[in-house]
């Protein structure tokens, strides 16, 4: 057996999962029901309800990983800051989340965020009004930012541990104060992380269906709404296929930015 | 017809398989073997059916049951459709089963096969004309109501219109269904248009209610209506009359009615796909099925109204008293059965829908 054959598994693999469905998606995409090639179902992406959906998923998807680079900067910060040891119990407490299903996750904040839900509970027992969140844009963006933090927080730590203290030592030495040290040298540094950390965020955030219809009720149409009820309910798979071409486009602007940041990658969890 | 959790179901009854516990109760010949006589591959709703009944059928013909389910006749058509798995016995609803049997993919049943069909009443029969014209392709196996159902505790006033689900006290309170046709239904007859309306105006109109209904709307859901009801997060909700026993065993305070201005009538019907490969199996299966004692156990177990009079003479003077699972002929009168509209149609209706879930929330 040469080398090569033990590369087959993998091949099949990735033409199976990957290159045929592509292929398959493209395939419907750029065709109507008699087979016919047509550029109709990438167009719909102009109709109003449908750019609609992609202007609000792109707005949610930038506040979550703005809110997510925000919460997380500052934790890697403090993960480098301590010991070996403590740090390694504290990213482990926290990605022990990511081993359940996101689904039950976000189900369970469901029950939480509802009107008689925990939240409203302890907020009557405290004697505070109670707010009405599920089922609101802001419910969403609180789902997309628990779901994805740990996406986020991975990323920049891996990168900041690398940071040899000798060079923010150098800063300090040269005359640089605390505050122009992290932004002349330990940020820029960091660079590779935050970007990984942003795409790695804002591509989930961007194409979710599931966190939008649990947390949003049905009410607020994200593009990964449209897309999945294009293939159900729908059963036109060819403007599923369409918009999720459209929609690869953003993946894509997000993979080269990746690329130019992090060209070895090493950062992606 | 409802849609629950089938995932979990399916899991529960691999359990149950694999368990074996066929504690065949009632079988007169429980020499058989299950597989001796072959197989029947059963296509259902998930938890639409009493699983021991299975077990029974299989005790008493021989014939092994291949049982899966579905969650709405949409992912349902598509499979059948496809042809990729074969089945020989499927319940879907009626305009489902119209659009199947216009694109040929049902065939005739032989109900030399099937006697136990004397037993589904006259009335059913009738109605299922409705989607097929000289009950050829069906047997009736449920029916039932679309209807409002609200908590008592809060909800004052008496129920009698649709037009509650527009008012304003009960903003954030009211559920509706995730699935254009019911929820299109109580503002198409608000307006006094059939259910079955093609006419672009009259459901661009009924669109625009539901848009403007829709800032007081709690959500749009299937199955989670129930446990909405219940924890008493909701007030006012859509519902199937085949739910409300189970709803009102957690919470007595929810009641249930049909509208004046009328509803949707919906049947749940057997049908035999074109590929079947096992035909003479099917009809045993739905022959057992209508059989009253089994017809019954089904009842008791999901609740939805049975066709089957002489199920209905076995049971409790309770469940008869129960207008909401025994509709009175007069609400029956007053509703109407979806009728399958055509290729165009579904996709008009899917582009509406569209419309009213990107409209503003407030």
């Amino acid at each position: 057996m040469g080398k090569k054959s033990f590369a087959l598994p993998y091949v099949v693999w990735m033409i199976g999962f990957t290159i045929i469905p592509l292929a398959m998606i493209v395939f419907y995409g750029l065709t109507d029901d008699t087979g016919a090639f047509t550029l109709e179902n990438v167009a719909a992406i102009m109709t109003a309800e449908h750019a609609q959906a992609l202007w609000l998923s792109l707005g949610l998807a930038l506040v979550s990983t703005v809110i997510c680079l925000v919460l997380a900067y500052p934790l890697a910060m403090i993960l480098k800051s301590i010991s070996k040891n403590r740090s390694s119990l504290i990213v482990f407490i926290f990605i022990l989340p990511m081993w359940m299903n996101s689904l039950l996750r976000t189900m369970a904040w469901q029950t939480i965020l509802s009107n008689q839900g925990i939240l409203n509970l302890i907020l009557e027992f405290l004697g505070l009004p109670a707010v009405r969140i599920i089922n609101t844009t802001g419910a969403i963006i609180f789902g997309m930012v628990y779901d994805f933090l740990p996406f986020m927080v991975l990323p920049i730590y891996n990168v900041l541990i690398k940071i040899g203290q000798d060079k923010v030592e150098a800063a300090r030495d040269l005359g640089a104060n605390g505050v122009q040290t992290f932004f002349r040298v330990t940020f820029p540094l960091s660079m590779p992380g935050v970007v990984s950390g942003i795409t790695m965020v804002f591509v989930p955030a961007m194409t979710t269906f599931v966190i939008s219809n649990l947390l949003g009720g049905g009410k607020i149409l994200l593009i990964g709404n449209v897309i999945e009820q294009a293939f159900t309910s729908g059963s036109n798979w060819h403007l599923g296929s369409g918009l999720s071409l459209v929609l690869m486009v953003f993946i894509f602007i997000s993979m080269a930015i990746l690329a130019k940041y992090d060209p070895e990658g090493s950062n992606v969890v | 017809m409802k849609k629950r959790i089938a995932l979990l179901l399916g899991l529960v009854l691999v359990i149950t398989a694999l368990a074996g516990c066929s504690n065949a109760e009632g079988s007169q010949e429980g020499e058989f073997t299950p597989g001796e006589n072959g197989v029947v591959k059963v296509y259902n709703w998930g938890d639409y059916i009493d699983e021991s009944v299975i077990d029974m059928f299989e005790a008493e013909t021989g014939i092994e049951v291949v049982y899966d389910m579905f969650e709405n006749n949409e992912e349902m058509y598509p499979i059948i459709e496809a042809g990729g798995t074969v089945y020989d016995a499927v319940c879907p609803s009626d305009y489902m089963i119209a659009k199947m049997i216009e694109n040929g993919l049902v065939q005739e049943i032989n109900f030399d096969n099937v006697p136990n069909i004397e037993y589904i009443g006259d009335i059913h029969m009738e109605s299922a004309r409705a989607f097929d014209p000289e009950n050829k392709y069906a047997v009736p196996y449920t029916y039932g109501t679309l209807g409002i159902m609200y908590n008592t505790t809060m909800v004052d006033e008496e129920v009698t219109s649709w037009d509650i689900l527009w008012d304003e006290k009960y903003s954030q309170s009211i559920v509706m269904y995730e699935s254009v046709r019911d929820s299109l239904a109580p503002a198409l007859k608000m307006l006094g248009y059939s259910l079955n309306t093609t006419d672009e105006a009259e459901l661009q109109e009924a669109t625009q209610l539901l848009i403007d209904q829709k800032p007081l709307v709690y959500s749009y859901v299937m199955d989670q209506i129930k446990d909405l009801m219940i924890n008493g997060e909701v007030a006012l909700g859509l519902a199937y009359s085949g739910e409300v026993l189970a709803i009102q065993e957690e919470n007595p305070d929810i009641a249930f009615v049909v509208p004046d201005e009328g509803s949707n009538y919906f049947v749940d019907a057997w049908v035999i796909p074109s590929n079947a490969e096992n035909k003479e199996n099917a009809e045993a299966w739905i022959n057992f099925l209508c059989r009253p004692d089994i017809a019954k156990m089904n009842f008791e177990y999901i609740t939805y109204s049975t066709p089957n009079d002489g199920a209905v003479e076995l049971l409790d003077q309770e469940y008869l008293d129960n207008k909401d699972v025994f509709p009175e002929d007069e609400v029956i009168e007053r509703c109407e059965v979806f009728n399958y509209l055509g290729e165009d149609m579904d996709q008009l209706y899917a582009e509406l829908w569209k419309q009213v879930k990107a409209a503003s929330t407030n």
